[in-house]
């Protein structure tokens, strides 16, 4: 055989175990969406997203409260998580050398990869101690998690802002910190926003810290300082309750509405979002 | 070394204009360097109010350090330093109490590579300085946008697509989009950094035709590798080699009589 006839067979293998790869990887993600659609379907209706949630067991009822307490919390993290990661992460670029910015970058790192379970035990120790189980500290322990996603994710962005569009915006006379919130953050948008819009969906679906923080409910929100219900901590109840006709069916349910709503997020943002010109 | 004031005597006698100038910009004792290594060693020069001149030199020989010195952009890049003077209206710009902000809105500055920002249409491109620097009354910047693209020679190429982005224009257009933006916040020194170097023959000759016209108005100092470039459009040239300021006079008398070696050598082509 000559020597093209091996290199054509050496690249056909290797093509097909690339694909070959590709649909394994596939597998999971496909079988997991399929099985939560499949089950979580039927499950779905208009008291079932709007009805406070029902004992284990019994029927009727909705994961309503669920629904509502994950968006305040998911809401509220956001609002202290995303200022405070996008803020770091521009602080980080611009000033990426000193002292301060290295012990940053370490420390976020860190944090980034710790468990969120030890996340959890953060926000019980410091806040749930002091003032009980609450929105405020599930809140905080979620923004916690988001800080260091956005800020990596916002530094990794405007660093990639040629520096070229930077010198023409301080050519002009524009000051430097002008320069970054208006022409570098514009630039730098379309990475921000990927960032913030993956920590939320991390977030959203995190049960651990929650299970120490905001506790759990069946009943609508009643209060910042209040414990409240989320859709991670029904899915885990449902999941675990003895009344396999009753309750699975609801947590699958729980769950698809789960993934729509971080979907449904995602859609929204970037509709609001999007670049005038691509 | 070929001192200047020499050349002022040649010099008026075939141009007798240039006598009535005055200089814009006097540059004295300039230093400049990247960490530890001098890219401008002491240059001594005068430029001209209303004119064009023109900075030409080999690669690295340092054309670009020096016309970011005068607008204070070479302090932009980490570990940078300058010394000596640099005065604007007789004012030194490296002063003590000097905002280099307010220098740089009194000289605009066109780069090498055309560089519209991107998330902007051509009109925004057009009043980018002003409008981030807080102006928005409608009017003023309408006026604006139509005076300074009618200046850069683009007005009626773009005048119907003014909403579209800037980036969607040719090299050349964006280019002159670039000068528009620098004209719009009436700079009174335009530095022009190898502003040809990315485009082609005929985009480069709109350019040329457009910075003669500018040096009626405005203090034009142009940055270029391309010799023939120096010679149509200056009115004055400077050559720099390995960070000293080799010749400086009348671009006539550079490019027909330069006095020393290694100008001669440099233009002829001998070595670049």
């Amino acid at each position: 055989m000559n020597r093209y006839a091996t290199r054509k067979i050496k690249d056909r293998i290797m093509v097909s175990l690339t694909y070959l790869a590709l649909v394994i990887a596939l597998i999971p993600l496909i079988s997991i969406l399929l099985e939560t659609i499949m089950r979580g379907v039927p499950a779905i209706n208009l008291q079932f997203i709007s009805e406070r949630i029902p004992p284990l067991g019994q029927p009727g009822g909705g994961i309503g409260p669920a629904i509502q307490g994950t968006l305040i919390v998911v809401g509220i993290a956001s609002l202290i998580g995303v200022p405070i990661g996008v803020f770091s992460g521009i602080s980080l670029a611009e000033y990426p050398e000193t002292k301060l910015a290295l012990a940053a970058r370490f420390l976020n790192d860190v944090l980034t990869n710790m468990p969120s379970i030890v996340i959890g035990i953060f926000g019980w120790t410091m806040i749930v101690v002091v003032i009980g189980w609450s929105v405020i500290a599930g809140a905080v322990a979620l923004a916690a998690m988001m800080i260091p996603i956005v800020t990596r994710t916002t530094e990794e962005a405007v660093k990639l802002v040629p520096a070229s569009i930077r010198e023409a915006a301080i050519a002009l006379g524009v000051p430097r910190w002008k320069t970054t919130i208006t022409v570098v953050l514009s630039s730098a948008k379309k990475g921000i926003i990927t960032g913030i819009l993956l920590s939320i969906a991390r977030i959203s679906g995190e049960t651990a810290p929650l299970l120490l923080t905001i506790l759990g409910s069946r009943f609508w929100f009643n209060g910042f300082t209040e414990p409240t219900a989320a859709l991670p901590l029904a899915i885990f109840n449902f999941s675990k309750s003895p009344y396999s006709t009753i309750d699975w069916p609801r947590a699958w349910g729980a769950s698809l509405i789960l993934i729509l709503m971080i979907l449904g997020i995602s859609v929204v943002v970037r509709y609001f979002t999007r670049e005038k010109y691509v | 070394m070929y001192k200047y004031e020499t050349s002022l005597s040649v010099e008026t006698e075939k141009i007798p204009v240039s006598e009535l100038m005055s200089y814009k910009i006097e540059i004295e004792g300039l230093n400049a360097w990247f960490g530890n290594n001098q890219v401008l060693k002491d240059i001594n020069m005068k430029i001209r109010e209303n004119a064009a001149t023109a900075v030409i030199g080999p690669s690295g020989c340092g054309k670009t350090t020096l016309i970011r010195c005068l607008n204070r952009m070479h302090e932009l890049v980490a570990g940078t330093r300058v010394s000596g003077k640099v005065l604007l209206d007789g004012e030194d710009i490296y002063g003590g109490n000097v905002d280099p902000v307010t220098v740089r809105r009194r000289i605009g500055m066109v780069f090498q590579k055309p560089n519209p920002f991107p998330m902007m249409s051509i009109y925004d491109n057009a009043v980018a300085g002003l409008k981030l620097n807080g102006i928005n009354d409608k009017r003023k910047l309408d006026e604006t946008v139509e005076k300074s693209l009618k200046s850069a020679n683009l007005w009626d190429e773009v005048k119907d697509k003014l909403d579209k982005s800037g980036s969607s224009l040719s090299g050349g257009q964006q280019q002159r989009l670039c000068i528009a933006r620098a004209l719009a916040v009436e700079p009174e020194i335009i530095l022009m950094d190898e502003p040809c170097s990315a485009l082609d023959p005929i985009a480069t000759a709109k350019i040329e035709s457009l910075m003669r016209n500018l040096s009626e108005d405005y203090t034009v100092v142009i940055v270029t590798h391309n010799m023939q470039q120096a010679a149509r459009v200056s009115d004055f040239t400077a050559f720099l080699y390995l960070g000293e300021l080799i010749e400086y006079g009348s671009t006539e008398d550079i490019f027909e009589n330069p006095k020393n070696e290694l100008t001669e050598k440099y233009l002829t082509g001998k070595f670049g």
